[in-house]
């Protein structure tokens, strides 16, 4: 593109030149950006500071043990539990992930191991178009279709595993515990199944090829060979989904039923902490305590899943840090076979 | 039937009952991959199949301002959902303003200045945090910050933009990064070595270098907030009326179909409908866009 300087001593004075304009420009664009990085610390340390402050009149007045633990929210009496919302939101992330692991990781598995090579690019976008409908839209079908439709197929399985736990517990509530999970489930399958396939495409080859060339059938060298290699990563992957799931507002409000209540199974109605935060703002403008406690619950969210993301990242630097080890131990013998061959 | 290379067909090492169970497990795979593609076609399906319904000339035309419709009545005026178009439109756009440039500054700033330092580390680490803040919670710290500290008002659809802002920013932030790394060293080597100093190297040659990359994840970015209505609840709050200014309360396409979700009419609901597969199809629209940016990519 510059016309390069034909003499060599012309390129002297550009390279001066150079180093000049360095000195000058390049020190506050550095500084700029360094800013513009240490703004998004600055950022999140404000950010918790802030709902830490503006949710102590709560933690003040009811002590921050008992928010968590108490069982009562009655915001018209001034009273606020946390519990039954805790409860709610942790019930209907597990029955996500419990519906929606194995799909995720099934789908993975397919696209990665098992799908011809033609229709594998279209399995990937399929199963991240899922990601692409937006929440308040999974709302809408879950009030409309999912809620009527399969009402009948949970009275059923109530009504015949009656004697198990959380599943037996009367007439099945429309909105539940249930229909927030499956909801979630759909809602989290495309990231653990998007990381479950990045994982799995990290299995090395070799190992692969081993166990095929040992004899084994397609399935035993996916149990053998692929799944031990990224057991880690794929649990990391999950613990992604669960982080997804707990902070996951619209759509669990809309099909929740918004009972703040702890129900007697999973068929029944029940209330989760971001549903709470979005249903009774409206109503907590004007009151400062209600607020408080809203804010407060917002905060516990938060933290649940700071501590989730933390242990997910865990995971996943673990498997990527034994991964690179991996690596480096197995890359040597590889590049003789290469050699000889 | 196995399908590993037809050498291993001539030995018979292979039982039946592996052979059994290694069929049963792969239909096992088959089929629930299968079951993660159901809701796909369900929701697909019924947002067609309702929305299409609701969709005519007055849905684009007129706003969400009209009385209730009540049952046996067969005209009624609910109106449509065109200051809600606008108002997507409008908060997206403000709120691309302010991720899209700060997101690439911080990523530029991590692959080409920070590199491997503790300092760009610990960023690193941050903007995966912010990556799991649930949005309501965005919601819920730019209500404290800037909507009951009253700053310009109370509700205003600019706050809101920022509410969305907080939640692209990490995923421009990381999807800039890998793509920035994708940029050789040998192209930066040489600009270098002909003596163009460091901004000069960014600005002209990894910046063009990773353009097509850039806007792939900046627009999966704008798609991802499109759909989102808890950070606009309590800061942009909605408006049935057409408004333009960013300053006062705004209507939004999420917000819309929340509140008419919860709408006992059937009209409404109707309208919520075809408010979804507007917004539906708005984000495949970006979606589509980003992949054919990312087919011209000069890097993979």
């Amino acid at each position: 593109m510059s016309t390069p300087d034909t003499t060599l001593g012309g390129a002297r004075p550009s390279l001066e030149l150079g180093r000049a304009l360095r000195s000058r420009i390049d020190g506050p664009v550095r500084q700029v950006l360094t800013a513009v990085a240490a703004l998004i610390l600055v950022l999140i340390a404000y950010f918790l500071l802030r709902l830490y402050l503006e949710a102590r009149p709560v933690f003040a007045n009811y002590g921050a043990l008992n928010f968590v633990t108490d069982n009562a929210w009655v915001p018209s009496k001034d009273s606020f539990g946390a519990w039954p919302l805790i409860a709610g939101t942790l019930i209907t992330s597990v029955i996500a992930l419990i519906i929606g692991v194995p799909v995720a990781v099934a789908s993975a598995l397919y696209i990665t191991e098992l799908a011809p090579a033609r229709i594998r690019g279209v399995l990937t976008t399929l199963i991240e178009l899922l990601a692409a409908v937006p929440s308040v839209v999974y709302g809408l079908w879950g009030v409309f279709f999912l809620i009527p439709k399969i009402r009948p197929a949970e009275q059923w399985f109530s009504d015949t595993f009656a004697f198990l736990p959380f599943i037996g517990g009367g007439t099945v509530a429309g909105p539940n515990y249930f229909i927030a999970g499956l909801i979630l489930a759909i809602m989290i399958i495309p990231i653990i199944s998007s990381i479950s396939r990045e994982v799995l495409d990290t299995v090395p080859r070799e190992h692969k090829e081993a166990a095929l060339a040992l004899g084994a059938t397609r399935w035993e060298m996916i149990r053998m060979a692929v799944l031990p290699y990224s057991r880690a990563g794929i649990s990391g992957a999950a613990m992604l989904g669960l982080g997804r799931a707990l902070g996951e507002t619209i759509a669990v409000t809309l099909v929740i039923g918004n009972a703040p209540r702890i129900g007697e199974s999973i068929f029944s109605q029940g209330y989760t902490l971001a549903a709470v935060i979005a249903n009774e703002f409206g109503e907590a403008a004007s009151d400062p305590v209600h607020r408080a406690a809203l804010i407060a619950a917002g905060l516990v969210l938060f933290m649940l899943t700071l501590i989730v993301n933390f242990i997910a990242r865990w995971f996943v630097t673990r498997s990527e840090k034994r991964l690179s080890a991996a690596a480096a131990a197995s890359h040597a013998p590889v590049q003789t076979a290469g050699a000889k061959a | 039937m196995t399908s590993p290379a037809a050498p291993l067909r001539s030995l018979p090492t292979i039982s039946a009952a592996r052979r059994r169970k290694d069929k049963a497990a792969r239909s096992i795979v088959a089929v629930l991959t299968g079951l993660a593609l159901v809701p796909l076609a369900l929701v697909l399906f019924y947002l067609f199949q309702q929305g299409l319904g609701a969709w005519s000339v007055d849905f684009f035309t007129t706003d969400p301002t009209g009385r209730s419709c009540f049952p046996g009545q067969t005209s009624c005026d609910i109106g449509g959902v065109r200051s809600a178009i606008v108002g997507t439109v409008e908060i997206i756009a403000l709120a691309s303003a302010f991720a899209i440039p700060l997101g690439i500054a911080v990523a530029v700033y991590l692959v080409e200045y920070g590199k491997k330092t503790k300092f760009a580390n610990t960023v690193r680490y941050f903007v995966d945090v912010m990556t799991g803040v649930p949005s309501i919670v965005f919601g819920l710290f730019v209500y404290i910050v800037l909507v009951v500290a009253g700053i310009g008002g109370s509700w205003g659809a600019w706050k809101g933009s920022v509410a969305l802002a907080l939640l692209m920013l990490p995923i421009v932030v990381r999807s800039s990064e890998v793509v920035l790394n994708l940029v050789p060293d040998q192209l930066r080597e040489s600009a270098l070595a002909l003596g163009s100093p460091r901004w000069k190297v960014i600005t002209s040659v990894v910046l063009p270098t990773a353009r097509s990359g850039l806007i792939t994840g900046s627009l999966l970015a704008v798609a991802r907030a499109a759909g989102e209505t808890a950070p606009l609840l309590f800061t942009a709050f909605g408006a049935a009326e057409l408004t333009f200014g960013l300053s006062g309360q705004m209507n939004s396409l999420p917000l819309q179909i929340f509140n008419d979700v919860r709408a006992p009419q059937d009209a409404i609901v109707q309208r919520a409908w075809g408010a979804a597969l507007l917004l539906v199809l708005m984000i495949l629209a970006l979606n589509l866009i980003a992949r054919l940016a990312q087919r011209r990519s000069k890097i993979s």
